[in-house]
């Protein structure tokens, strides 16, 4: 098991290298003179050429490239014009921020989603499955950011139930209560679409192994339909359905990126909107490594569970 | 083609989609043409009208531009945006899919690590650092979330091409001299495309609802233009004083995403050649029963496990297939039975029947009565029938492979076959888990019970099905072609092994096989089944010696036997018939020599004396003469 | 008689696993090196149990495969290239499970037309009219030609598989289970179409099965497969019924007949051979009740014994 960990890591350095590369490229691509937009139109050239020598920018593409890299590795992820602040301080603190909404949304849609997908094959044609394939078919057609804004109208104008927007309160919050208060309607909002996602798979996914000539082998035997199906036939569905719980983390996060600005929480996304709109590429090419580095450490973890799950799979 | 749309209007949730789909594209498409106000001229007087307002339906935004007619142009490059995007990432994922799984090897290698590459990233961010270096704009968004979802069709269509390029056919190709570029062309092609309109159709809704997310970020379309994700983002500031200019463009992008998805769904429906044929439904815990005449629960019978007059049919859609008509046996303890038919002949079904393992839906036991010493089982409430299960019959399937759980290690299925009937410790379930092995002739079986199954060969895991048979001591065995997917040498051992274990623990077996050789070595009695009925039955020697039924005649003969040296075989001519189409009469007139008229009229019964029967009006030797 | 195919010393090894860097952990050896020849006109039966390499070496017969060393002469003529196209127009091949064999989205008259143009460069009407002769001769209808396959059951779209074969006018079929997927009754039909085909054609069959009764039936001479390696040759009549190597005698054993009682032919419960860590020596050593030392240091050679049979062994029976 260690071995193959280890293995998964080694593997993984390529793939990050190669995602510091493509950020590079598409940060480079960018037209114009980033001084320039530093510095704004007014700027003296002599102004301009001093801040391109301070940045870097008067060397070639490659040892730029490197410079980059060697600085990043030290932690050193360059220093945001906008915020004037050093890019990792922020990326750090507003990626913590992130992962509270989007670990809790996550939680919510892998539990959730797997619960209903499973009931739902489990009752084929149904009741159950008709309701839940309604409103998991609602769940990924709704845009989030709408959706947002809808639990908005709804709970926090109309009933007043629940705060707005932000993260704490301005005056006597910062207590974890506040925290979920805060948290509810954003995290429900951002997991409806990947719940709908992974109910669907779970759904088919079962539908799949329950066809198998292992469940009629376990019914043979006189096992307990219960355990058939949540026994049996989960256990052998989760071997497709945790793969895809790596990718919907993925979009997980990418939701984050609408579900922040409707709700003005201070994660990465908005933080990144903000960084193109305002052109600090240092902080969009730190904070993009940075959250994609995360998600490629999260999908060895999906792919050590799965080898934990299935026998199969060489460790 | 047209059995295509048959199937799409079948399914009325899709056809709701393509109705709705056709309206949006069609006011999409005729906007241009509608006497609507310019969907960009201000009117700062007119600022936030309600709707119904006189002169604009759908009231005004912040600017006082007219809604009804922003959201009309809004939706229009919505939707050629989101099939732009669609296609583009369909066609060039498609064409990189279909080059890596083609040529795997080296190119495969680096296309995919490239792709996985992409798809390190949660896909916003590349999209995001893709349209912050282009800039923002419709078309950069657009080529944002096309370059981001090109990984997703391309691993799917590579998944899709590797399985094809393996097919038989494509070696088949090559073989009539067909180059690999004509060979994507003419015959991996074809068989992807249906599987790329299939993904496209899912995920156009997808890739409406990202370039409207882009646009909501204002990094998608610039004003004044607008689509309906920068109608959203611009009426976000007011979306507790007007929530109007909210609500507007996100029903209608909720109405279109919704209906894509539906139509998506029937045609994946539609396309997916595993629906067509209702194979995507769940078999529920038991088959179903619905019997028009109730058999009596309990009654007298001779044999332990006796079957009366069993009828299982398959309803798919409108097509009946009987697959077992009227099919009676019996078994005693200590006795083996053979049922040996062709593929198609029902004695599968038959032998699943009995315990309610028919897949179901599509099966339907229809008549007739499965009697445990008297008691009917087909009738039995499920915990009665479960409590039945394994414990007094159990089976043994073919494939042991597919039949035994692959993540489960066999010790804990077996211990589980165990427990589910009567509560047992662990130590002592293990111990009995491990004397179970021995008694298979499993060797190191104490290593052995921590194994998974695809750790063992073929004839071990079928010795672990054996033993989980074995499990509970049960009355009868049912096995269900338990040899077929072994090989001969394996096969011995297995057959060799059933029948120690029926002599010392007085087992009564229904043994299923299409293999004459072995219901010779094995079976006491045998039946041999033709079109979902037992045409000939009798003690096995008796049979094979001086077969009556002109069909195990033929059978017979047609089988080479081991040491007849080369030479030219027996054949039957034409094929068994459709159980969903069955003639009346003998369902082997149409292929007999002996078929006269009256073979092809009425119902022609099992008759014999004692042991032996057969169904046939001129059989080959007088079975009532023979037994006298 | 001439020799229709000459195979020497044709061998196949594959990589298996992957390490982290650079190349495969281990290979296996699926087919030894064989040495075979094929007469004009003959059948020559191979029998084998899964995993001994009877399929490998088929498919490195018609060139879907590259053998790893060895040679393939065909009447007479090397072929050393690994490409398909050139193999086409001198052996064919048919395959084992009829209906994957044919493309779900053509019609049978474009699958039949494929070798004819593409190997023979015939044109339209010159195509038709042999596809028609084909037909015939394998009692197929002419209106099926513009059906799809899955309109047909397993032993019709076997027809097919050998049509589409005969249409490109190769002289040697390599037969590869072409009946295990069929039903008994429809078998025979197809051994019997086989063997009339062969008369009429003049052609020469290598069949591939794994059931003997069923290769003694059709087969001149037969070779008995064991991990890969060629254990025993000789003629149909004899193999079965006189084996000289114990693994010909075990399979002729384990074979079930009526009239026979049952019995375990083997008792030691020995496990195959491991093809990742073969053993020492004869292959079948373990099992083998007369083995003896230098089985299992030294692999034997295939050797003359009497008129007509080779053998793998140092204790023939």
């Amino acid at each position: 098991m260690g071995g193959y960990i280890l293995k998964r890591l080694l593997l993984a350095i390529p793939v990050i290298f190669g995602i510091t590369v493509i950020v590079f490229l598409i940060m480079a691509m960018i037209p114009g003179d980033p001084a320039t937009a530093i510095l704004g139109s007014y700027a003296t050239p002599d102004n301009v050429a001093k801040l391109n020598r301070d940045l870097g920018l008067d060397k070639p593409l490659v040892a730029r490239y490197f410079i980059w890299l060697g600085n990043m590795l030290h932690g050193d992820f360059g220093t945001s014009f906008s915020l004037n602040r050093p890019v990792i301080d922020e990326v750090l603190e507003r990626f913590n921020n992130t992962l509270i909404l989007a670990g809790t949304s996550f939680v919510l849609c892998t539990v959730l989603g797997i619960i209903a997908g499973s009931v739902s094959a489990a009752r084929q044609y149904g009741f159950a499955d008709k309701a839940i394939t309604f409103v998991v078919l609602l769940g990924i057609s709704i845009p989030s950011f709408f959706l947002g804004m809808m639990m908005i109208l709804i709970f926090a104008v109309d009933l007043r139930w629940l705060p707005v927007s932000g993260m704490y309160a301005i005056y006597g919050g910062g207590d974890l209560a506040d925290l979920i208060r805060h948290l509810t309607m954003p995290a429900l909002a951002l997991a409806v679409v990947a719940t709908g996602v992974v109910a669907r798979l779970s759904r088919s996914a079962m539908l799949e192994v329950l066809r198998q000539d292992f469940i009629r082998t376990a019914r043979a035997k006189g096992v307990k339909e219960s355990r058939v199906i949540w026994g049996h036939a989960l256990r052998a569905a989760m071997v497709s359905i945790i793969p895809v719980l790596g990718i919907q983390a993925g979009f997980v996060l990418s939701g984050a990126v609408y579900i922040e600005i409707v709700f003005q929480w201070p994660g990465i996304g908005r933080m990144l909107v903000d960084a193109i709109l305002q052109r600090d590429i240092l902080l969009v090419q730190g904070g993009v490594v940075f959250v994609a580095t995360c998600y490629v450490i999260f999908n060895i973890i999906v792919d050590v569970a799965q080898s934990l799950l299935d026998p199969r799979i060489k460790t | 083609m047209s059995a295509f749309f048959k199937l799409l209007a079948r399914n009325r949730l899709a056809l709701g989609g393509l109705i709705v789909m056709g309206l949006v594209v069609a006011l999409a498409l005729i906007t241009p043409l509608l006497p609507l106000i310019d969907p960009d001229v201000t009117n700062t007087a007119d600022r936030y009208l309600p709707p119904f307002s006189p002169g604009h339906l759908l009231g005004t935004d912040q600017l006082g531009r007219d809604l009804l007619s922003r959201l009309l142009w809004g939706t229009r490059l919505s939707l050629a945006v989101g099939f732009a995007a669609a296609l583009f990432a369909a066609v060039a994922g498609a064409a990189v899919g279909i080059i890596a799984g083609f040529y795997s090897g080296r190119t495969d290698n680096i296309i995919m690590r490239g792709v996985d590459m992409l798809m390190a990233f949660p896909y916003i961010l590349l999209a995001l650092a893709i349209v912050a270096a282009l800039g923002p704009g419709l078309v950069n968004a657009l080529i944002a979330v096309s370059v981001v979802n090109i990984p997703f069709f391309a691993r799917n269509i590579r998944g899709i091409t590797v399985g094809l390029a393996h097919k038989e056919f494509v070696d088949a190709a090559r073989l009539s001299g067909m180059s690999n570029p004509r060979i994507i062309v003419s015959e991996i092609l074809p068989n992807v495309i249906p599987v790329i309109v299939i993904a496209m159709s899912t995920t156009i809704g997808w890739m409406i609802l990202e370039t409207a997310g882009l646009s909501f970020l204002g990094l998608g379309s610039q004003p004044p233009q607008a689509d309906l994700g920068s109608m959203l983002g611009e009426a976000r500031s007011a979306l507790i004083t007007n929530p109007h200019t909210s609500v507007i463009p996100g029903i209608m992008i909720l109405i279109i995403v919704m209906s894509i998805n539906l139509l998506g769904d029937g045609v994946r429906d539609a396309l997916d050649p595993r629906l067509k044929s209702g194979a995507l439904s769940r078999p529920m815990a038991a088959t179903r029963v619905d019997r028009k005449d109730k058999p009596a629960a309990r009654t007298q019978t001779d044999g332990l496990l006796s079957l009366e007059n069993l009828h299982t049919q398959f309803h798919v859609k409108n097509r009946v297939y009987k697959a077992v008509s009227g099919v009676s046996l019996s078994v005693k303890p200590g006795e083996c039975l053979g049922v040996i038919g062709e593929s198609g002949s029902g004695k599968s079904v038959t032998a699943l029947s009995i315990m309610g393992l028919v897949a179901s839906p599509p099966g339907v036991i229809t008549g007739g009565a499965a009697r445990l010493e008297g008691h009917d089982m087909i009738g039995a409430p499920y915990p009665e029938l479960r409590s039945l299960r394994g414990r007094r019959v159990a089976y043994i399937f073919q494939d042991p492979l597919a039949t035994l759980h692959p993540l489960y290690k066999v010790g804990d299925q077996l211990i589980e076959a165990i427990s589910c009937h009567r509560a047992i410790s662990k130590s002592d379930g293990r111990a009995k888990a491990i004397e179970l092995l021995k008694s298979v002739r499993i060797p190191n079986a104490e290593q052995r019970i921590d194994s998974y199954p695809h750790e063992m060969s073929g004839g071990m895991r079928q010795r672990v099905g054996i033993a989980m048979a074995l499990a509970n001591d049960p009355d009868v065995i049912i096995a269900d072609e338990p040899t077929t997917a072994l090989d001969v040498t394996v096969q011995a051992q297995i057959l060799s092994l059933l029948n120690d274990l029926r002599r010392e623990r007085g087992l009564a077996i229904i043994f299923i096989t299409h293999d004459f050789g072995v219901v010779a070595q094995l079976c006491d009695r045998v039946s041999v089944m033709y079109a979902g009925r037992i045409v000939e039955t009798g003690p096995t020697m008796a049979v094979l010696n001086a077969p009556a039924h002109p069909y195990t005649a033929r059978l017979i003969a047609c089988v080479p036997e081991l040491g007849g040296g080369k030479r030219k075989l027996e054949a039957i001519p034409g094929l068994p018939p459709s159980v969903d189409d069955l003639p009346t009469g003998c369902a082997f007139a149409p292929r007999c020599l002996r078929a006269q008229d009256a073979c092809k009229q009425g119902e022609i019964a099992l008759d014999g004396m004692g042991p032996r029967a057969v169904r046939c009006l001129f059989p080959e030797t007088n079975v009532a003469e023979e037994t006298a | 008689m001439s020799i229709a195919l000459q195979v020497t010393d044709l061998a196949k090894t594959f990589p298996v696993g992957k390490k982290l860097f650079g190349g495969a952990k281990g290979a296996v050896k699926a087919v030894h090196p064989i040495t075979l020849s094929v007469e004009t006109g003959e059948t020559l039966g191979i029998v084998g149990e899964s995993g001994c390499g009877k399929s490998t070496l088929a498919r490195m017969l018609v060139g879907l495969l590259p053998a790893t060393t060895g040679q393939i002469e065909i009447e007479g003529e090397a072929l050393n290239t690994a490409d398909p196209a050139a193999f086409g127009k001198r052996i064919q091949y048919v395959f084992q499970d009829p209906i994957s064999s044919l493309n779900p989205r053509k019609t049978i008259r474009q699958i039949m037309n494929a070798p004819l143009k593409l190997l023979h460069k015939m044109d339209g009407p010159a195509r038709e009219k042999r596809i028609l002769e084909i037909f015939e001769s394998v009692n197929l209808r002419a209106d099926f030609l513009d059906r799809y396959p899955h309109e047909f059951s397993g032993g019709q779209a076997q027809r097919i598989g050998i049509a589409r074969a005969l249409a490109a006018q190769a002289r040697i079929l390599i037969l590869d289970e072409p009946v295990s997927a069929l039903d008994v009754s429809v078998q025979a039909q197809v051994l019997n179409l086989l063997a009339d085909l062969k008369r009429e054609f003049g052609l020469t069959y290598l069949f591939i099965s794994h059931d003997l009764a069923v290769v003694e039936a059709v087969s001149d001479r037969i070779a008995v497969l064991y991990f890969g390696s060629v254990v025993e040759e000789g003629r149909a009549e004899d193999i079965f019924a006189n084996p000289r190597h114990p693994y010909t005698k075990l399979l002729a054993d384990s074979a079930p007949v009526v009239g026979r009682p049952i019995s375990d032919p083997e008792d030691a419960h020995a496990e195959l051979p491991n093809p990742l860590d073969p053993p020492q020596g004869c292959a079948f050593a373990k099992r083998c009740p007369h083995a003896s030392d230098i089985c299992r240091k030294t692999t034997p050679r295939l050797e003359q014994i009497g008129a007509d049979q080779r053998v793998a062994c140092y204790h023939p029976l």
